[in-house]
């Protein structure tokens, strides 16, 4: 394991500057966006994900609403490392951020600053936080998938 | 002399919490509370010593136990002073406001009408007048609120008309706490020619109810928020209220006869709303739970609770971080927010200290645009808990700050 992960002071400090100032933070109206509300009933999280996929890329992902700091942080990141990839390289992206979650060996490069999370599936009632965004973009590929 | 070092022996929770090192606050009581020893017996009494079905059986056990099950409708008819046969045992204070939405709406409301509510309603309460009115086309409106939350009689006096048939109201909001004059807000929707709903999940467990003397039409609740058990609760309503509108569900039980071509003859109330096999157990525990509470009094559990919160109020108010939105209300629910922090991320900090809160928005979606805010924690007290319990949540909310929080997941 790197030394990165290993100083939760890095760590804390990349979920706070992603919650603080989230990335991609914004909803559209543009019609090719594939758009999945996710709405926690045992929680405030309450987000919605908008992705455009096109030629098979990512070309954008955006998302606003109500969530705690792990749900926002994680889809700030989540945005962030999915604008511009193939679809099977973000499908990859989020296969490995869910072993990640279960706490399963990982690639952590594949990961880069999702990594903040690798420790989240010791806390059972973060876990639904931390993956609200991957479920949302996981939607909006399947969506894609089904046009 | 209530001692609250000695109710604790009756809870078991609280019982072993006292033992272990691992702390065990619970302030979630307005979720549901903890049940006492002798609740827990009376529920397993149930499966132990009878175990047969009621009103059915030409043998003494069911005889027994049907017994015991008409007196527990007796022992709630004096500790809401009614009638016996006011008192119809459901599944719970949601099952209580759906059968009198759709009994009373079915029947009474038409096009046009008026269901006057209030912005801090639960959503057992609201939502099935929503369908009422969407299904009569008629309107909800609600009663607009002072800057903090409360409604005022001045402010129901405006908003009542001659449209308004239904007022539906909590008697304490389980967002923000406020006890509403319910016997004065009554006198005038009668006025007006309006009946009176009252959600009292949150009030019957802490303050006495008075269904006569407040003269309202309906009331419910739930036993799970009266230190009773879950699946169990009650409707009151008013005898000929009662007697005039239909069940939300028929079946066994709920009918005296009935024939090939379809006619039905119901039982008069409460039966004919007591359709199927109830949860025997749970009227048993309920039975139980009230005696718990008269044992204790209501004099004592208001001191109490009122004595617990006052002491949060007095040390929490002192924090500049902390946002607090009912400091005047005068039930045990306090709601608040640690700025900068989302709700959630503060409750699950608490967590870490052993405390119980509840983050969120408490079922009651539309009052979070009056207090500008999506979501709030809400501690909520019984008499159970202490000025220790008090300590530590006032330092946990001391010392809390997002870095810690988040620190939580490493």
């Amino acid at each position: 394991m790197s030394d990165l992960m290993k100083d939760p002071l890095i760590l804390r400090q990349i979920i706070m500057d992603h919650y603080e100032y989230p990335r991609n933070h914004h909803l559209t109206e543009d019609e090719h966006y594939h758009k999945v509300h996710m709405a926690s009933e045992s929680c405030i999280d309450d987000i919605t994900v908008m992705a455009r996929i096109e030629d098979n890329i990512v070309k954008d992902v955006c998302f606003d609403g109500v969530a705690c700091t792990i749900s926002t942080a994680s889809t700030s990141i989540m945005t962030e490392l999915l604008i511009g990839k193939t679809v099977e390289e973000a499908e990859a992206i989020v296969k490995e951020y869910y072993k990640m979650v279960e706490l399963l060996p990982f690639d952590e490069e594949l990961l880069q600053e999702a990594i903040a999370f690798h420790q989240v599936g010791k806390q059972a009632n973060r876990i639904k936080c931390a993956t609200i965004g991957f479920k949302a973009i996981e939607e909006c590929i399947k969506e894609h998938k089904h046009e | 002399m209530f001692e609250v070092g000695k109710v604790r022996q009756d809870f078991p929770l609280l019982k072993k919490a006292g033992e272990s090192s691992k702390p065990l606050i619970y302030l979630d009581n307005a979720a549901t509370t903890l049940k006492p020893q002798s609740v827990i017996d009376a529920v397993t009494r149930y499966y132990t010593d009878y175990s047969v079905n009621i009103h059915r059986g030409d043998y003494d056990l069911s005889y027994q136990v049907s017994d015991y099950y008409e007196k527990t409708r007796k022992t709630v008819a004096s500790f809401i002073q009614a009638d016996v046969n006011e008192v119809v045992f459901t599944a719970g204070a949601s099952a209580s406001l759906n059968i009198v939405a759709y009994g009373y709406g079915e029947k009474y409301i038409q096009e046009g009408d008026v269901i006057l509510s209030t912005e801090s309603e639960h959503a057992s309460s609201i939502l099935p007048w929503f369908r009422v009115a969407s299904q009569k086309n008629a309107s909800i409106e609600y009663v607009p609120m002072t800057e903090d939350g409360q409604i005022t009689i001045e402010n129901f006096i405006h908003a009542m008309h001659s449209k308004v048939k239904v007022v539906v109201i909590a008697h304490i909001s389980n967002v923000l706490g406020y006890v509403v004059p319910i016997k004065e807000l009554t006198e005038i929707a009668h006025s007006f020619g309006a009946i009176v709903v009252v959600d009292g999940a949150q009030s019957v467990p802490h303050i006495q109810t008075r269904v006569k003397d407040w003269d309202i039409d309906f009331l419910a609740f739930s036993a799970h928020k009266m230190y009773g058990p879950t699946g169990i609760g009650v409707l009151y309503g008013k005898y000929h209220l009662l007697d005039s509108i239909e069940p939300y569900y028929l079946g066994g039980g709920s009918n005296a006869r009935f024939d090939r071509c379809g006619n039905i003859t119901l039982k008069n109330p409460p039966y004919k709303f007591e359709a199927g096999t109830p949860a025997i157990e749970g009227v048993l525990g309920l039975k139980a739970a009230i005696e718990y509470i008269e044992s204790i009094g209501f004099d004592a559990i208001e001191k109490a609770e009122h004595g617990l919160r006052s002491y949060l109020i007095h040390h929490l108010k002192e924090f500049k971080h902390i946002k607090l939105y009912n400091p005047d209300a005068t039930s045990g629910i306090v709601t608040l927010n640690a700025l900068g922090i989302p709700s959630q991320d503060a409750a699950i900090y608490l967590n870490s200290k052993g405390i119980m809160v509840r983050a969120g928005n408490h079922c009651a979606k539309i009052l979070l645009d009056v207090l500008k805010t999506p979501d709030t924690i809400r501690i909520s007290l019984s008499f159970y808990n202490t000025k220790e319990e008090c300590d530590a949540i006032i330092e946990a909310l001391r010392e809390i700050t997002l870095e810690k929080c988040i620190d939580l997941i490493f």
